[in-house]
This record gives C-alpha cells, structure tokens and sequence, in this order.
C-alpha cells in the first residue's frame, strides 16, 4: 500500500530516480482494486491517464529533469472538481456523463508540481451533506468499519487516503466537508484562509464559504500540497492577491496562547471521548510549553443556525444554473419553464432539493430580512467575537466533530441531526479562517478522533506549527 | 407544533425554484422545512438591529487583471456537453406560449 510511504519520501524517492513513479502509480491502482469494492471512494478511477503520466514523469527523471515536488505522488480529487475530458459529476445524477471543458486551477498546479491524479472521488450530492450518504451513486464507506459513514461531504477523499489508496488527496470544505470526514476517517484534514485556494473548477456550492484543502496522512504531507496548490489565481477574482509565505517546519509551541472554545467543546452534545481528546491534546501542549486557557466565543452558539440560512441560499442560486440547457440532464417539457422543472425534479436528490427549497424561502420576499438578513448579522457577529479571542491567543482548539464516525443510515431520516454533526467546523467558515483536524485519539467504537487547530484569516504557519506539535503527541 | 410553512407555501417556492414536486414531497417538505426554520429561530428572534451583515468574509474591492485577450472555452467541445443543439447553438424549448 502506498499508506507506507508520506507523500515528502514518495516524492524524494521518484526525483531520484530510486523509485519509479509507474511503479507508484501501480501500486496505488493494486490498491484501489483491493478495497474499492468494499468501500466506493471513487466515481471515476483515471488508470490509463494516471499510467501514461507516470511514464512520463519516469522518462523526465531519465533525461536530468526535475518534475516537480510532487514527482510521482498519486492524488485523489473529489469529483466537483474540472478536469478537462474527465467525468466530473458532483455524484449528481443531473452531471453524469458530463467532461469539463477545461481544468481546475488547483489541479494545473498538481501537474505541474508532478502529482498523479488517479481518481475522482465520491461526495455527498454536490457537497451537500455529513456523510456521503447523499451520493446518487450510493455510500462510501469507513476503512475503519465498513458499517460506519466516513462522514462528507469529502467522504470519497478522505476514505481514499485513509484506507492507502493515495497518500494525498483534495476536498473541498463549505461547514466542514474536510475537517470532519478526515475526523471520522483518521487522516488529516485541512481547510485553508478564504481566498487563499483558487475555487477556479471547483463547483460552486455557497461560493462565500466553499474553500478547497488537502488530506493527508501527516501534517508535513498536508502543508507540501497545500503549498502547492495555494497562492492568487486570475482566474478566481475572490483569491487573495498577496503572496503566501511558506508554512515552515516548526513544531516549537513554546511561549503560544491556545485558547479552548467553551461553546464547541463544553456543551451537550459532544462526547465525553472527544472532550478528553481536546484535553488531552491541550495539556500535552502545555507540557510543551505553550499557554492553554478556555476561551468563549458566544456567537458560535449561534452558527449552525446561521450556516444552514446562509448556504442554502448561496446554493440555491448557484444551482439554478442545472436548467437542463448546457450541460448534463434535460427532461423534455412543453415549454422551457415545464422542461426546467422537471430535469431538475429528476436530476436532483431529496437533500439538494431540501437546500434549493430552504435558500429559496430564505430569500423569497417577505423572509429575507427575518432568515437571510439575521444570518448575514450573526456572521458579523461571530468574525467580531473571533477577533475579540484572537487579540489574547495564537490558535484556538476544539473538537473537530462531536463524536467518532456514526453508522449508514443513523441520521438520513433527521436532516436536522445530520446538520448537527458541523456544529464544530462551520463557524471557521462563516468567519473565513483556517483551521485544520488531526487526528488524536480514539472513541469508545475504537474510532478515530480529530481534533480541530483554529487560527485567523492567513494564520496558516502557525496552525500548522501547532497541528505538527499535537500530531507529535500521538 | 404549528406548521411555520405550509404546503401551499412549499409549493409556491418550488414554483421560484424552478422544481416539479408531488403533493406527497411538499406535504414532506413543509414537515422538514418546519423543523429547520423553528431551529433558525435562534436566529430569528435576536436584536441584531446594529449589527451590518456580512456577505463575503474577505474585503475585496475591484479585483482587476489586465485587459489581456486569451482564447476562450472551445465551442464545440462546450456544445458538445449540451442536451440538445441547433445551428452550433443551444437549442431549448419554446419560451413563450404561442397566444403570447
């Protein structure tokens, strides 16, 4: 399995020439085909594409070149996002069969930096859900117990990684779609600065929160792709123009403020395991020297309510563009109005449908200014409180989700209980930071638990030099 | 618990949504919106009346890049995607009723 080898030593080994990345790129696909089965983590495996790049990249380090930092490492990318020529369906039936005509930013830059991708991986329906129950094309399932969801909307990537398959692979995080499946899956999970990913190719859900991050099974692999793929894109008129420094290597927490946010960790609903796993995350940096407190952040209280106002309205304009005219599905209709209705009656599921109905009534007269207005002041109110935290600490820390991985089927009868399980992840995105899940430690099924590391708009070093620290407490 | 939307409602947002429903998915819907709006009320009931909303988490204002021509999509291969097309064009059905 290439779950051996990091991503930083795969990459070492191919620009060497100790390693070839064919016989990378095979393991990987020998990989796949041992578990896929059992777990459906792809839509789409790129075998032959994968094959002829790896030659190339082989025939490269022949000749003297360097391909990249990425020489040879297979990658996983969820499947809304472009690759050109590339079944790309959002696990929508209204996009099957559907090949973009042109290519994520995110992933020219893979190419480029010599990475693999080798396949499209599984979501809940257009990124909208917990557990990746919602796909049109059935569940994934957890490498950890195959009864048990891998959690979502990035279910696909981060079972991927988890079960060896690729030791890299993108998601895409709008309330916790990275963070909380790479909880439930045991891998790690990163959602990077608003603006600071290019969302150019990825598919739009609520296009003022959606982010796209990487999985990995260890921090320094997480922190290679995210350099990587970071940094301003033309393309994408909402990244941020300046230029990231690098990450770093640091693991040194001595001296840091950490702050535990009461409202995400001390309330009802979290597991008594996963309270302990922050705890025991929090005292083992202040072994290290850094300085842990509780902090609270009132208005993340408010944030579940706020997200599931304010997504759904951003999703139910982004997907009024499956009109059944330029892409994908059409079911005929008298008229234009009549054909609309009915392609999208038949190529949206039952969640996408409740978030089309829900942002639509959020924005309809009448109810704005009561559901969409009030969501959009709570945002406000919960930047003005994390800015308040962040003038007194470094990082913040939480529980990344309130338990370990539920079963299939535990909470597809009860939206509401399934919304619940981004109580944790969501207020980073209403707020536009970064934050990121380790994992640490396991609950009482024997799962695995993350642990989430929260820190400002382009706090990403220093997330990540806590996130090593944590990770070093294994 | 009483209805905070009724199917009637249910229906006519489906009408703005542009999505063909069954009774039986708006009599749902309106269980299933009702239970996510009663939670929003969290929301709904605060005095937030000084507070300014906030659209977008990052202030950026006229983000330009230079005026540069660059090929487009190619046309073929994005028609190629489409249901249905005519003369190298989109082709859907009639827009406008025919007493229109």
């Amino acid at each position: 399995m290439t779950g051996a080898m990091t991503a930083v030593e795969t990459a070492a080994a191919v620009r060497s020439g100790d390693r070839s990345a064919r016989s990378v790129v095979e393991e990987a696909l020998a990989a796949i085909s041992e578990r896929e089965e059992e777990l459906h983590a792809c839509n789409t495996v790129l075998a032959d594409a994968a094959i002829a790049r790896a030659d190339a990249i082989d025939a490269a380090v022949a000749h003297g070149e360097d391909p990249g930092p990425l020489a040879g490492v297979p990658i996983a990318l969820k499947d809304n996002l472009c690759v050109q020529g590339e079944l790309t369906t959002c696990s929508s039936k209204i996009l099957e069969g559907w090949r973009p005509p042109y290519t994520a930013t995110v992933v020219e830059r893979l190419l480029a930096a010599g990475a693999i991708p080798i396949a499209k991986t599984n979501l809940d329906e257009f990124a909208m859900g917990s557990s990746t129950e919602n796909s049109a094309f059935g569940p994934t399932r957890n490498p950890h117990d195959k009864a048990r969801v891998p959690g979502g909307s990035s279910g696909g990537s981060a079972a991927a990684v988890s079960a060896g398959y690729v030791p890299l692979a993108l998601g895409s995080d709008t309330g916790g779609s990275i963070r909380q499946p790479a909880a439930f899956c045991g891998v790690v999970g990163v959602k990077p600065t608003y603006g600071r990913v290019s969302r150019y190719g990825l598919i739009a859900f609520a296009s003022s929160l959606d982010q796209i991050g990487p999985f990995a099974t260890t921090v320094d692999d997480a922190a290679l792709l995210m350099e990587t793929i970071w940094g301003p894109d033309q393309m994408d008129s909402t990244s941020i123009p300046s230029r990231p420094d690098p990450i770093g290597a640091g693991s040194d927490v001595s001296g840091l403020r950490i702050g535990i946010i009461e409202e995400l960790t001390d309330v009802e609903g979290i597991a008594p395991e996963v309270r302990a796993s922050v705890e025991r995350a929090a005292s083992g940096l202040e072994g290290s020297g850094a300085h842990v407190e509780r902090v609270s952040i009132p208005s993340c209280a408010y944030g579940l309510s706020a997200y599931y106002l304010i997504a759904p309205a951003e999703a139910s304009s982004n997907l009024a563009r499956y009109d059944g005219v330029r892409y994908g599905l059409r079911v005929d209709g008298a008229d234009v109005a009549e054909m609309n209705a009915k392609t999208r009656a038949a190529g949206f599921g039952a969640e996408v449908k409740r978030r089309i109905m829900l942002g639509t009534y959020a924005l309809s007269a009448g109810y704005y200014d009561a559901y969409y207005g009030q969501a959009q002041k709570v945002r406000t109110l919960i930047i003005r409180d994390f800015a308040q935290a962040y003038e007194r600490f470094d990082v913040l820390l939480s529980p990344t989700a309130p338990t370990e991985a539920f079963k299939l089927g535990a909470k597809t009868a009860d939206p509401l209980a399934m919304y619940m399980s981004d109580v944790c992840t969501i207020p980073t995105n209403l707020a536009g930071h970064a934050a990121m899940s380790v994992p640490f430690g396991t609950g009482v099924e024997g799962l695995p638990i993350g642990v989430q590391v929260l820190a400002p708009a382009l706090g990403e070093s220093v997330m990540f030099t806590v996130a090593r620290a944590v990770e070093a407490l294994r | 618990m009483s209805p905070r939307i009724s199917p009637e409602q249910v229906r006519h947002v489906a009408k703005l949504a542009r999505l063909s429903i069954t009774d039986a998915e708006a009599s749902q819907l309106a269980e299933e919106l009702g239970v996510i709006l009663e939670h929003a009320e969290d929301v709904a009931a605060l005095d937030l009346s000084d507070i300014e909303p906030t659209a977008h988490p990052i202030h950026l204002t006229n983000v330009l890049r230079d005026d540069a021509p660059k090929p487009s999509l190619d046309r073929d291969e994005v028609l190629a995607a489409a249901p249905a097309t005519e003369d190298r064009r989109f082709r859907v059905p009639r827009i406008m009723g025919e007493t229109q």
